[in-house]
């Protein structure tokens, strides 16, 4: 059958390889776990990074914050003082909606990060657009952030085109239960959304190598860019990024909870932001479902009182490991009804 | 308890929905399909005489309550006449009363009969009835008669039906002979029958009925025996024997009195006429309704103004539309601009109809989007931008009336009622997505508002189903139930086994 139909699989074998839809997700996950008075921690940008910074977990350093559209005239001279370049976000931005990277300066324009140099209007325009609400949910005014420009460890350089890769965990109550990397390609205009044609990627969460990805949901091995390969990339600092995800549960007291990682090449993983909704896709890019190791901890927590993000981390590093295969890489699949290719 | 709280809700639900429906097209007969039509008769008795000098006193037998029909109207054309009407045990009596007629006199009653199914309605027993005095031979022959057909019977009903027949066919030698001397008059022979009937000391009654039969100018009244057999009273044709009246046969008067009597006056007459007429179902339900008195019929929809009548129409339509999206969304997987919004374009297609209103819709919606995208080169703000869509998109709303006017498609000129802030929104949206995620997932996204409002509007528009949920609106609550129903889905989405089929392949790699 031609890859591009597509194809219906029976529910009940999906249900076998324990994929959770939309529709279970959103009832016994979110609705479940996800108190609704919680929300604004991670819907405000600007709120995570205050709360992360109080419990001490990394961050991107936050330079301004413009509320106003007369702060942004006085920004201006804040922005060029960071030569290394900046990223303008709104502080209530949806999937990753209405991020400005701009990666140095050229002469006294800045330069986004695909080379592309932009007038200092557009910068304003870009900052106003934030404030009136374009990328914020329902319209309402935001605020625009400011911040540290990551710049990303160059374990990615050959995997990532010209954007930032970043790490998705998914962390079911403090448990890290999944995790991707999503590397940004040419189709995708150095964006890391699958749907446009990034790559996404599983991580083995016991050794934070990468497994193998799904692109356009037809697997792939490697970059499309620069056909480096993206199978048994060691994420650097993997410990550390899972005791982050799994701290994140005590900032935002989501039960089912999107942990968005970025590695810098100095400061190691800094949180980039949190999801209260995160959706299905780790599963594809992992080519299994969620369903049996958000059963593993629910069954975990059961015989166990509260253990710390360190505890945390370390359980769900040892139990969701994958085998090691014969070529020294974590297996791509292991879920039992799994049939040999 | 909590396990079965939801359970217990849509049970209870849909029994009190699907109860208080049942009730009201059962018992009510309000009409289950639109545009049904209820037969109704009507019946004018016609009373004529020539008045002997004096005041005059016309009495007229009408029915009071008639079995398996029901009494929707009635009307008494008198001219100076003083009306009365009275009860008179199972009938009532209408009084006219005058001082000096002159010449003949005409008078009228007219009542609107509505069949409602056999209600085989039960009535108390009256008990043994005393023996007639017969002179002989009659007692001998009525004794011997009884003891005969007892013998062949073995009920009340089959008693009387036996009699009848035993009458109808006497030989001359046989007892049944004595009784039926004055042969052919069917009010005799019921007299007869309800001695014999009393000798054996079963309760028996004479009927006057009408048959109706359309167009007729001068029916007949029929006689008829009831027999009660210590239930209710059953007919029986004094002649021929049949049990039960055959269809559209409609009970007058009970009782042997004459159906009109007048005091000083002569020649006087009655005659029937009767017609048939097909009234719409709703309206005849309606009057029914208030013959019996339901008030459940009061607090009904039918009882507002028929503006605000045809406000609800069209509002009692749009939780059927929000269900069809909780279903497509939820059990289909199919993605659209906002959650409710082509429940909305559904009900702007009830005004275009759905060809031209989806033709409409993309016009408008490519043309604001193409505008939109202009705007955005004029660096606008967010509000001002909106009010500028909502600018151009009336702008080409008139223009495209205008233009469609002018080609004679008149249907075009309908769409004043599109939504058109829900159309700038649906632009903007569309943009957002179109810049944020690409051109495919915007272009996918309309095509499923589309699709699920033409779903909608082919539901919304079903004359079948608003009739339904107008005329019995507790409807909605089977609806509720089901919708509460549809929230507590958790499976797989239609569109997620093709999502998570595709990568089957990639499940299974390696391994």
């Amino acid at each position: 059958m031609p890859g591009w139909l597509p194809r219906f699989v029976r529910p009940r074998l999906l249900k076998e390889q324990g994929i959770v839809g939309m529709n279970a997700r959103n009832a016994r996950y979110i609705a479940a776990w996800n108190a609704r008075r919680f929300y604004p921690r991670v819907d405000d940008k600007l709120q995570t990074k205050q709360l992360a910074l109080d419990a001490g977990l990394s961050v991107p350093e936050l330079y301004g914050v413009v509320r106003t559209h007369r702060q942004i005239r006085e920004v201006r001279r804040e922005l060029g003082r960071h030569e290394e370049g900046f990223v303008i976000k709104p502080a209530h931005g949806a999937a990753g909606d209405g991020i400005l990277v701009i990666d140095g300066w050229r002469g006294d324009r800045p330069r986004r990060a695909n080379g592309r140099t932009l007038e200092l209007s557009e910068l304003d325009d870009h900052i106003s657009n934030i404030l009136s609400g374009m990328y914020s949910l329902g319209g309402r005014p935001d605020v625009a952030m400011i911040e540290q420009r990551v710049r990303f460890s160059s374990v990615f350089d050959a995997v990532a085109h010209q954007g930032v890769p970043d790490i998705r965990t998914v962390v079911y109550r403090g448990y890290p239960v999944m995790a991707m990397m999503r590397l940004p390609t040419q189709d995708s205009d150095g964006k890391a959304n699958l749907h446009q044609g990034a790559v996404g990627t599983g991580i083995d969460l016991g050794s934070g190598c990468t497994i193998g990805g799904v692109r356009y949901n037809r697997p792939c091995h490697e970059h499309p860019d620069s056909e480096h390969s993206i199978v048994g990339l060691q994420i650097p600092g993997w410990e550390q990024l899972m005791e982050l995800a799994a701290g994140c549960f005590e900032l935002s007291q989501l039960g089912y909870l999107g942990v968005d990682v970025v590695i810098d090449a100095e400061r190691g993983p800094l949180i980039l932001e949190l999801n209260a909704r995160p959706g299905l896709a780790i599963q594809i890019a992992n080519g299994e479902g969620l369903d049996h190791r958000i059963t593993a901890v629910d069954a975990h927590m059961v015989a166990r009182a509260t253990e710390t993000a360190a505890d945390r981390a370390r359980w769900s590093g040892e139990v969701f490991a994958r085998p090691i295969t014969r070529d020294g890489t974590p297996a791509a699949n292991h879920h039992p009804d799994a049939a040999p290719a | 308890m909590k396990r079965f709280h939801l359970p217990i809700l849509i049970v209870l639900l849909s029994t009190i929905g699907l109860g208080v429906f049942a009730y009201k097209a059962l018992a009510l007969n309000l009409p289950v399909a639109p545009g049904a039509s209820a037969e109704t008769w009507l019946v004018e008795a016609r009373v004529r005489y020539q008045p002997t000098g004096g005041a005059t006193n016309v009495q007229l037998r009408i029915p009071e309550r008639l079995p398996n029909f029901a009494l929707l109207d009635e009307g008494f054309v008198s001219r100076g006449y003083g009306l009365n009407t009275l009860s008179a045990g199972d009938d009532r009596i209408a009084q006219w009363t005058t001082r000096q007629p002159r010449g003949e006199q005409v008078l009228y009653y007219r009542a609107t009969l509505y069949r409602m199914g056999d209600d085989g309605s039960e009535a108390e027993y009256p008990g043994p009835v005393s023996v007639p005095d017969w002179m002989e031979p009659q007692r001998s022959a009525a004794e011997a008669l009884i003891e005969d057909v007892r013998a062949r019977s073995s009920d009340i009903q089959t008693f009387a039906s036996v009699l009848v027949n035993d009458l109808t066919e006497a030989s001359a030698a046989s007892n049944a002979a004595v009784f039926v001397a004055d042969n052919g008059d069917q009010r005799t022979r019921t007299e007869t029958l309800i001695d014999l009937l009393a000798t054996a000391r079963i309760p028996a009654r004479m009927v006057t009925t009408l048959p109706l039969r359309d167009g007729r100018r001068d029916l007949d009244p029929e006689v008829w025996l009831e027999v009660h057999n210590t239930r209710r009273w059953v007919p029986i044709h004094p002649i021929s024997g049949d049990i039960e009246y055959p269809q559209d046969v409609v009970v007058w008067a009970h009782g042997t009195d004459p159906l009109l009597e007048v005091s000083n006056g002569r020649e006087a007459e009655i005659r029937f006429a009767v017609s048939r007429s097909v009234q719409d179902a709703l309206a005849t339900a309606e009057r029914f309704g208030e013959t019996v008195n339901a008030r459940i019929l009061d607090f009904s929809t039918l009882a507002l103004p028929l503006g605000t009548q045809n406000t609800y129409r069209v509002l009692l339509m749009v939780p059927l539309g929000a269900m069809i999206i909780v279903f497509l969304r939820n059990v289909i997987g199919i993605q659209t601009f906002g959650t409710f919004m082509p429940v909305l374009i559904a009900l702007s297609f009830r005004e275009t109809q759905l060809l031209a209103g989806i033709i409409l819709f993309t016009l408008i919606v490519s043309l604001g989007l193409a505008v939109r995208f202009y705007l955005e080169h004029l660096r606008l703000l967010l509000v001002p931008r909106l009010a500028a869509v909502v600018s151009v998109v009336i702008m080409l709303m008139l223009a495209i009336s205008i233009l469609s006017h002018h080609l004679g498609f008149e249907r075009a000129l309908a769409l004043s009622l599109f939504p058109m802030v829900i159309l700038a929104m649906t632009i903007e949206r569309m943009s957002v997505v179109w810049e944020e995620h690409g051109p495919s997932d915007a272009i996918t996204q309309g095509i499923g508002s589309l699709v699920v409002a033409a779903a909608a509007y082919g539901l919304m528009a079903n004359r079948q189903l608003e009739h339904l949920l107008f005329v019995f609106p507790e409807l909605l609550l089977v609806l509720l139930a089901m919708t509460l129903l549809l929230g507590r889905y958790t499976g797989y989405r239609l569109t997620e086994l093709f999502r998570f089929g595709r990568i089957q392949e990639a499940m299974r790699r390696d391994g």
